[in-house]
């Protein structure tokens, strides 16, 4: 039965293809023998992550900063809004390894406060932007009737002014999700939902421009000569194919909306003066930058390596879902 | 003989008309008449070959045929059900009796699925068998057309052209269809691997008692796999018949060209080959010329084919033609007033059986 032209099994084609890990015993077809069942795609996906350098990197430094911001307030038990006028503009030290601000506010304890914050703004921004965004490219490439629609939609908040925009989104909602969620909760859902419809536009357009072509190639025919419905021609075939360009957006949203909200906090519309986030505690030390820089350089240091880090994992991620990368 | 064979497709005046649009308010102006007014029956456990040149419609026919179009008009029956109007819904359920092969081996697999996904894909849609039992269905099947059940976890892009196709043969295999269509299954593929992939196709046909509708444009690769032979040009069969019969005594100028383009390994008699060179273009599909859609090209071009569309009709048994050159032959067993189609008697049908 063997092909002429098959290579032979005992010689996988990719020097580097990963073996199957040998703590995964083969479950699922017991009575074949010494065949490895098909395993989860995952497992691949994983094998060849690993050997993404700069995606190891990126998820260690990811991992660190989400300890940083987690556990660290129970190791470093200083209250971030605790004003001790007499030690302010303190460099660091034992007592404040970051040193404190001009009103003697611990900053390595704002740093870890504000980062929850920052982090999690920008992971749900992202998150919610992607998945808007890629539900209407979806929409929009596969069903003809909504393309114009959808388009049209996406061009019109393309030509919004962003800033204009939140300004008034936070003016209108924000008393009524603060009525709702709390104080906290509500700003947080705000921020998040303003940063979201503003920047979800590019990566509709890159989705419904992948999804267009996509859709006319010939194993999306053969899905449907064998009955798949739409829905899942489009969770099967298509949404795989499409991840690259996801993933970039994904990285580069979360940048842009830690950017963002410090900007919205800057201006008074995020969250309140006295709440920690890496972009106030950014802008409150700006006035200072001559006197004292460690107090911006700390905060953006922060923004970048999380920023960083998220794009190396990201760019690793898309090399080990694509299975034709894999194993390079 | 009155027990003849069972026709499993048939297929009466299908038309596939692609619209075009234009101007400013994108209205339609006109419409590429891709396949026009085809008729024609495949019996059960035959292998129609469809022959014609790039562009006449081959491809679209065997498409339409499993209404992965919506056709303009006509009807379809396969298995005695009429799909050519039914929803895709109502469709979903008879997808497992017809399944497809694709030309374009590469093009047709999901880069991001294992061969084992592709292939588990129809049982998985149509909720056959689960866990284990789909698994070993999938190896039942990669052992059927020969893979290596260890290729189960690779990706398509590490397999050769002839193993894609494989994968796509196993795929379409999955649901024990009765009918499939082969869209030119060996266009893309060297000829060594188009030989192991069509005596693959007829060892399966032997196995499983597949029907096949055969694309191609390699006549030799149709002789060799064929029972009947469909000629299309411009969106129309010209003419249906048994193979040998049309191999040896082709009725349609078109064929007649067609059949002396066939290279011969005889260099001797190659030497003496006299071959129809046909002058011209095909016309556009949107615009056929009026009268036989031949008659730009034809060598045997009378008056009445540029005016009058000739009739599809039998003109020996199992023989159809549409031609004017044949309009005083009649038919030997019935009148020409109840032809309605490409439906031969089944004793007629012998002829295609010597495979």
């Amino acid at each position: 039965m063997t092909d002429a032209s098959m290579p032979p099994p005992a010689a996988p084609p990719k020097p580097s293809a990963p073996p199957p890990p040998p703590s995964r015993p083969p479950s699922s077809a017991d009575d074949v023998h010494d065949l490895r069942p098909p395993r989860n795609q995952w497992w691949d996906v994983w094998d060849q992550f690993k050997t993404h350098k700069g995606a190891m990197a990126g998820m260690l430094v990811f991992v660190s900063i989400i300890l940083f911001v987690t556990v660290g307030p129970w190791i470093w038990q200083v209250d971030p809004g605790l004003i001790d006028i007499r030690s302010r503009n303190l460099g660091s030290s034992w007592t404040h390894p970051m040193g404190t601000d001009q009103l003697g506010r611990d900053l390595l304890a704002r740093m870890m406060y504000g980062g929850r914050v920052s982090v999690a703004v920008g992971l749900m921004a992202m998150l919610l932007g992607i998945v808007l965004g890629t539900l209407i490219g979806v929409l929009a490439g596969y069903f003809k009737l909504l393309d114009a629609p959808l388009m049209r939609t996406t061009d019109l908040f393309l030509a919004l002014p962003l800033l204009p925009l939140l300004l008034i989104l936070v003016a209108l909602f924000r008393d009524v999700l603060e009525g709702v969620f709390g104080q906290a909760m509500g700003v947080f859902t705000l921020i998040v939902v303003a940063i979201a419809i503003t920047s979800w536009m590019q990566t509709a357009r890159i989705v419904r421009g992948d999804v267009l072509a996509l859709k006319e190639r010939e194993f999306v025919l053969a899905a449907r000569s064998i009955g798949t419905p739409s829905r899942r021609i489009n969770t099967r075939h298509i949404l795989p194919n499409v991840m690259s360009p996801i993933m970039v957006s994904a990285t580069l949203g979360i940048a842009s909306a830690i950017i963002t909200e410090s900007a919205l906090s800057f201006l008074g519309l995020g969250f309140p003066p006295d709440f920690p986030t890496w972009g106030r505690i950014l802008y409150d030390g700006r006035d200072w930058i001559e006197q004292y820089p460690a107090r911006v350089v700390w905060p953006g240091v922060f923004i970048s390596l999380t920023v960083l880090s998220v794009n190396f994992i990201g760019d690793g991620l898309r090399d080990a879902l694509d299975p034709r990368i894999r194993g390079r | 003989m009155s027990g003849g064979r069972k026709k499993l497709v048939e297929v009466r005046n299908l038309k596939m008309h692609f619209p075009i649009v234009g101007g400013l308010l994108r209205r339609q102006v006109g419409a590429v008449k891709a396949v026009d007014d085809v008729t024609f029956d495949i019996y059960e456990g035959e292998t129609l070959g469809v022959v014609g040149e790039s562009g006449c419609g081959k491809s679209t026919c065997g498409r339409a045929v499993l209404r992965l179009y919506d056709i303009t008009a006509g009807s379809i029956k396969i298995d005695g059900t009429e799909i050519g109007k039914m929803s895709q819904t109502q469709l979903r359920k008879l997808r497992p009796t017809m399944q497809m092969v694709f030309q374009d081996p590469q093009a047709c697999l999901n880069p991001r699925m294992t061969v084992a996904a592709i292939i588990a894909e129809p049982l998985e849609e149509h909720g056959k068998l689960s866990g284990k039992d789909r698994l070993n269905r999938v190896y039942e099947l990669m052992d059927a057309v020969g893979l290596n059940r260890n290729f189960a976890n690779r990706y398509p892009h590490a397999f050769s052209g002839g193993q894609r196709q494989r994968i796509g043969i196993a795929r379409a295999l999955a649901l024990n269809p009765k009918f499939i269509v082969c869209d030119e299954p060996i266009a893309a593929l060297d000829v060594s691997i188009q030989a192991q992939v069509v005596n693959l196709l007829e060892e399966l046909q032997d196995r499983f008692g597949l029907t096949y509708m055969f694309i191609s444009h390699d006549l030799s690769m149709v002789k060799h796999i064929a029972d009947r032979v469909a000629v299309m040009y411009l969106g129309k069969i010209v003419e249906l018949a048994p193979r040998e019969a049309l191999y040896t005594n082709p009725l349609h100028p078109y064929t007649e060209a067609l059949m002396s383009a066939v290279p011969e390994p005889d260099p001797a008699i190659e030497a003496r080959v006299q071959r129809i060179i046909l002058k011209g273009d095909v016309p556009s599909p949107a615009n056929p010329p009026k009268g036989c859609n031949f008659c730009t090209r034809c060598p045997k071009v009378m008056d009445i084919c540029h005016k009058i569309d000739p009739e599809f009709r039998e003109i020996e048994p199992g023989h159809f033609v549409a031609c004017h050159l044949h309009d005083a032959t009649m038919p030997k067993t019935r009148t020409s007033a109840d032809q309605t189609g490409a439906a031969p008697r089944p004793e007629h049908i012998q002829q295609g059986e010597n495979a």
